[in-house]
């Protein structure tokens, strides 16, 4: 099992510690132009999770190549993975085609912007666009707004992406004390301890339809949570807004992941994979005992 | 630049100083920074933690100034001695101190950082406005400063020629800089993360977005033009 962040979730640049403390780091998206993002204000908490409407802020893809990866590359020892952004299959396919480098350990297709949410017909096509011109582990970013995830999933795959990242951001507003949205761009990503029930979900529902690894995230914020989602049939995992509280947050889930792992006498994550999906009655065929 | 630490810190005190709440903590290992900086304090019960500048550096205390106005700040109001919570710091870059005729400004619950700012300087001349009688009750931590009560504004008392270091509401932010335009400011934005990995405090600097929690809070007057932030607590 590899811990990773979840894209968007930190800045290696800023925080090489907290990046070195994982097992691989996911860059923010990278598009083919420079973004600057919205307007504040990107940011809003709920009580049980956050919203964020950051805009796919970066630097765009010249500059990426050009500047920050070789920084990345200098900075962090773990594997760098490239979140890969667009508003078309050819955008996309573009940017992959561009990522020769040694330093990109593997790329993730940000496949949750607004123009492909809920269009798995899509998603599969950005995938296959991309796997046609890159060799490198290709991973794709699942939206949990997907109708039929079993569906998305079969395919995804079927295009050939090597492994898959669910759940991104659900979409999310709230309303200030004059009833305006909070965030300037009315809505945006909701994220956090909220999520949890619905990555074990989508986790779930995909493992049933493929073989494929998958990163599971979603509100993890403890070893227990990353145990979960490993019982559910997740292969990694990734932490998202519980970076932003607390940076320390690697080395604490890892070692109590371990202490969990110890509870429940198993040897390694391993042992639990997809453990969860055993246990399901299905509806209208109850099993006997 | 003090390396930023995380750690666990009991509450030794919650002061109530007018409307506002002084939050005493053990120091530990942490370093209380430079004036101007700040730490993330987890807000028991909320998700994410709340950015708040250094007020005083007691020996084996950190002491933040609070507003209890919204759900995270009042979770930290509500803390009682011997109760634990994170501290993160000190981060983002704190005031240049290196000046000849300090002038410190402050306003509201922007005077926060200005006591720790003020020993640091020596105890400067300031000026402080607030908005009532009951909200100057915090002009207490320094004794020394000049006191203003709306409609009376902090800039209607600035003496001229000073080198000005200011913190408050943007638009006594504005006004400060109109009449001393090389004023180092501390500004206010939400923030996650505090860190630069959320890219949720950006304020317009030099015409582009940048992350305030990286650039500043305290921005001088090389940085500062055209900044629009939203330079108001979006979660408090």
């Amino acid at each position: 099992m590899l811990l990773l962040n979840a894209s968007g979730c930190l800045d290696a640049l800023t925080a090489p510690d907290v990046a070195q403390s994982l097992d691989a780091f996911v860059t923010k998206t990278v598009t083919p132009e420079p973004r600057e993002g919205n307007p504040p204000v990107r940011i809003a908490e709920t009580e049980f999770g956050m919203l964020n409407a950051i805009g796919l802020a970066n630097p765009g893809r010249d500059t990426f190549l050009r500047e920050t990866l070789p920084r990345l590359a200098s900075t962090v020892d773990v594997p760098i993975w490239v979140s890969v952004g667009g508003f078309t299959a050819r955008e996309y396919a573009e940017t992959c085609e561009q990522l020769t480098h040694d330093e990109v350990a593997c790329i993730e297709l940000n496949l949750s912007c607004p123009n492909v949410d809920e269009a798995p017909e899509s998603a599969a096509e950005i995938v296959r666009a991309c796997r046609e011109v890159t060799a490198k582990p290709l991973y794709a970013k699942v939206s949990p707004h997907a109708w039929d995830m079993g569906e998305s999933v079969r395919a995804i795959e079927a295009a050939g992406a090597d492994g898959l990242s669910l759940i991104n951001t659900l979409r999310g507003t709230t309303l200030d004390a004059h009833l305006r949205p909070t965030l300037s761009r009315g809505a945006g990503g909701y994220s956090g301890p909220a999520l949890r029930p619905v990555a074990l979900a989508a986790v779930s529902a995909a493992r049933r339809a493929t073989q494929l690894p998958i990163v599971g995230m979603g509100g993890v914020e403890s070893g227990r949570h990353a145990l979960e989602l490993i019982a559910c049939g997740a292969t990694h995992v990734a932490l998202g807004t519980v970076l932003f509280a607390d940076p320390d947050a690697p080395t604490r889930v890892r070692a109590e992941l371990a202490a969990e792992l110890k509870m429940f006498g198993g040897d390694s994550a391993d042992d639990f994979f997809g453990v969860a999906l055993d246990a399901v009655v299905s509806a209208g065929n109850p099993q006997k005992h | 630049m003090s390396r930023p630490r995380r750690e666990r810190r009991s509450v030794v005190a919650v002061e109530a100083i007018g409307p506002y709440v002084l939050l005493r903590v053990t120091r530990g290992s942490l370093d209380p920074g430079i004036p101007g900086q700040f730490f993330m304090l987890e807000a028991p019960g909320r998700v994410l933690p709340r950015p708040m500048s250094l007020c005083l550096a007691p020996r084996g205390e950190l002491a933040f100034l609070l507003d209890p106005i919204g759900p995270g700040t009042r979770a930290l109001a509500g803390l009682e001695p011997g109760d634990e919570v994170h501290v993160f710091g000190p981060l983002g870059n704190g005031f240049r101190l290196d000046v000849e005729r300090p002038l410190l400004v402050g306003g509201g619950i922007g005077i926060a950082p200005l006591p720790y700012l003020a020993e640091a300087l020596e105890q400067p001349p300031a000026v402080l406005g607030f908005r009532s009688e009951h909200h100057a009750e915090a002009a207490a931590l320094l004794p020394s400063a000049e006191v203003v009560i709306d409609p009376v504004l902090v800039t209607d008392a600035m003496p001229a020629g000073r080198d000005v270091l200011a913190c408050g509401p943007e638009p006594m932010l504005e006004a400060v800089r109109a009449i001393a335009p090389d004023a180092q400011l501390a500004w206010e934005a939400p923030m996650a993360c505090g860190y630069g990995a959320c890219y949720g405090c950006v304020v317009e600097i030099d015409g582009e977005l940048k992350r305030l929690c990286v650039e500043g809070p305290v921005l001088g007057v090389a940085s500062a033009q055209g900044l629009h932030g939203e330079g108001r607590p979006c979660f408090s």
